[in-house]
């Protein structure tokens, strides 16, 4: 054992037992975070504090959660919300909170895109994230499905028989995912376990795995500048503050995301007491019935592009069925993100308005996924279908452009 | 580069042992998922045909799948292979979940055909599509006749001759 001297003070005993001094260094006053950043630099603070408050909100509708879908339906719609005190204010953070957390995703996401956050060593970066999306996804699918509602037994009903499009395997794969022909107890229980203990385990172990790929490469900043941190931290250290390109990020740069996070928290609980109903869809008040499908099936806002995706494909083309078609386009639509550090080739490290072309392709997906978003929505029939499709095929050919445009602007600035 | 160390020996049998623990785990975790016995050995439903109104849908329930028995009426025309006859009068016997992502389609009776409303797809009224993303008409399920009931879950003579005809799906 090593050698302990008397400890002077409370603290002191902690540091030499938890080396508490070092720790903090590395993890909080030595961090070093560029200063040449905006608010959108506050997304990642935002999001772990929305986890948080989803994980917290979630241990408290859960002493009252019955799995089972016989008193699912009612331990939400009658204890929760109306016996437990302050049941409804839980209910509706977490249900507000699972659709405020993507829209900061979606933020957080697109930031990196338009500043080139993910190439030349942010790749780790990149994939981490993307990683804590699509568990972020399956959080909220499994999440949904556990007020046991119309709209919670369809989604999950629709949603698994995607897999039934796999070949050869997909038919026994689905009864497999529900332990049932059909959604039932057994794909509730085992989705209920998913929500609460597996997948939070993933994200808390994939959000260390993202904040950990961020100390080698390093944040980027708003001209994507590439400078030695460790003469910058120098410089810091040595009380050239304000020659410094870096500032610690505690306390300086976490007083900055905690203005930004006030702002936010005003709106979400703004959202939360006032506007909570955009989360709470009338017809998932109605109790599931496996026999009677709502009119108008549709998730939520924030899955809405990928399913404009899956089902804007409803004709058969080339022999091949609208179907499996619909399936191919929504995997590709999942994974082709995190192709994004390999599909642009241009070395360019800078914000999107800055490239020549890269900046044509970013607005133009953007407006491609608004389009999918608000036809998602909408009943696939008529013209509807058509503009689904288009910008279905508009979707997949951007990412098929994607390494041709950038290649040809790589070749434009001549490697710069 | 091999290692004959005895430490490397150690590494290699616990390699072994664990890669043998963890295929079985795997097996066991695989099963747990398994529809249970009581799931997988759900009943038969059986079903009178002979009192059902033409031009109506019925609805029943087997394996908890909605089950379409549509009596046809005078100016309908049964479909060679989709088509049942019990008694004197055709019925359309299927699976009443689109085939696209396994919404139900309802029955138009004015129009005389099926309409998902998830995602637009058109069935005719044996059940073959005529519109939008299914891939294939909807599925028949097994049934076997017996007088002018129906025993869904059993393949009677009728069930597999039509499945036959149809290419022994």
């Amino acid at each position: 054992m090593a050698e302990f001297k008397q400890a002077d003070s409370m603290y002191e005993w902690f540091d030499q037992r938890l080396g508490i001094d070092k720790f903090l260094k590395v993890m909080m006053t030595e961090y070093w975070i560029p200063k040449n950043i905006n608010f959108l630099w506050a997304m990642g603070v935002l999001l772990t504090v929305m986890f948080t408050i989803l994980l917290v909100s979630g241990l408290f509708l859960l002493m009252y959660y019955k799995p089972d879908i016989n008193m699912a339906f009612d331990s939400v719609n009658y204890t929760i919300m109306q016996e437990v005190a302050y049941g409804w204010l839980f209910r509706h953070i977490h249900a507000v909170g699972a659709s405020v957390v993507f829209l900061i995703i979606y933020i957080h996401m697109f930031t990196g895109i338009y500043y080139g956050s993910y190439k030349k060593g942010r790749e780790m970066i990149w994939i981490s994230g993307m990683l804590l999306f699509v568990l972020f996804s399956a959080e909220g699918f499994s999440g949904y499905m556990l007020p046991w509602g119309q709209m919670s037994y369809w989604a999950a009903y629709v949603i698994t028989e995607i897999f039934g499009g796999i070949p050869l395997i997909g038919g026994d794969l689905v009864v497999w995912i529900r332990g049932n022909f059909y959604v039932s107890d057994s794909t509730l229980t085992r989705f209920f376990m998913l929500h609460v203990l597996l997948i939070p385990l993933a994200i808390l172990g994939t959000i260390v795995l993202h904040f950990y790929a961020l100390r080698f490469p390093h944040v980027n900043n708003l001209d994507g500048e590439f400078f030695d941190y460790d003469a910058e931290a120098k410089k810091y250290l040595d009380g050239k503050k304000v020659e410094s390109k870096v500032v610690p990020f505690w306390p300086v740069f976490l007083s900055k995301d905690f203005f930004v996070l006030g702002f936010f928290l005003l709106f979400f609980f703004y959202l939360t007491f006032f506007h909570f109903n955009f989360a709470m869809d009338p017809v998932n008040f109605d109790k599931a019935d496996g026999l009677k499908t709502p009119a108008h099936i549709y998730p939520e806002w924030y899955f809405l592009w990928s399913y404009e995706v899956l089902r804007g494909f409803f004709f058969e083309i080339a022999g091949i069925s609208g179907k499996s078609l619909g399936l191919i386009a929504f995997a590709v639509a999942q994974a082709v993100f995190f192709l994004m550090p390999w599909l642009d080739r241009s070395p360019m490290v800078k914000p999107a308005n800055q490239r020549p072309y890269f900046k044509y392709w970013f607005w133009f997906l953007m407006v491609d996924l608004i389009v999918l978003t608000i036809y998602g929505k909408l009943p696939p029939t008529g013209t509807n279908a058509w503009v689904g499709f288009a910008s279905s095929i508009t979707f997949l050919s951007l990412f098929i452009a994607l390494p041709f445009i950038t290649k040809a602007e790589g070749k434009k600035v001549g490697g710069k | 580069m091999m290692d004959e160390s005895r430490r490397g020996f150690i590494g290699k049998a616990f390699g072994a042992v664990a890669a043998v623990g963890g295929v079985a785990s795997l097996i066991a975790m695989k099963k747990t998922w398994d529809p249970l016995p009581s799931v997988m050995s759900a009943g038969f439903t059986t079903v009178d045909v002979s009192g059902l109104e033409a031009n109506k849908l019925e609805i029943v329930v087997w394996r908890g799948k909605p089950i379409f028995i549509l009596k046809y009426s005078a100016d309908m025309a049964p479909t060679d292979g989709r088509s049942v006859k019990v008694g004197e009068n055709y019925y359309s016997v299927m699976v009443g979940l689109c085939t696209h992502l396994g919404c139900i389609p309802a029955y138009r009776c004015d129009k005389q055909d099926f309409k998902c409303a998830c995602h637009g797809g058109e069935f005719s009224a044996d059940g073959v599509q005529t519109f939008g993303p299914p891939p294939k008409p909807l599925e028949i399920p097994p049934y076997k006749i017996d007088g002018t009931t129906l025993v869904l879950g059993e393949e009677g003579p009728e069930y597999k001759a039509m499945m036959a005809k149809a290419g022994g799906v």
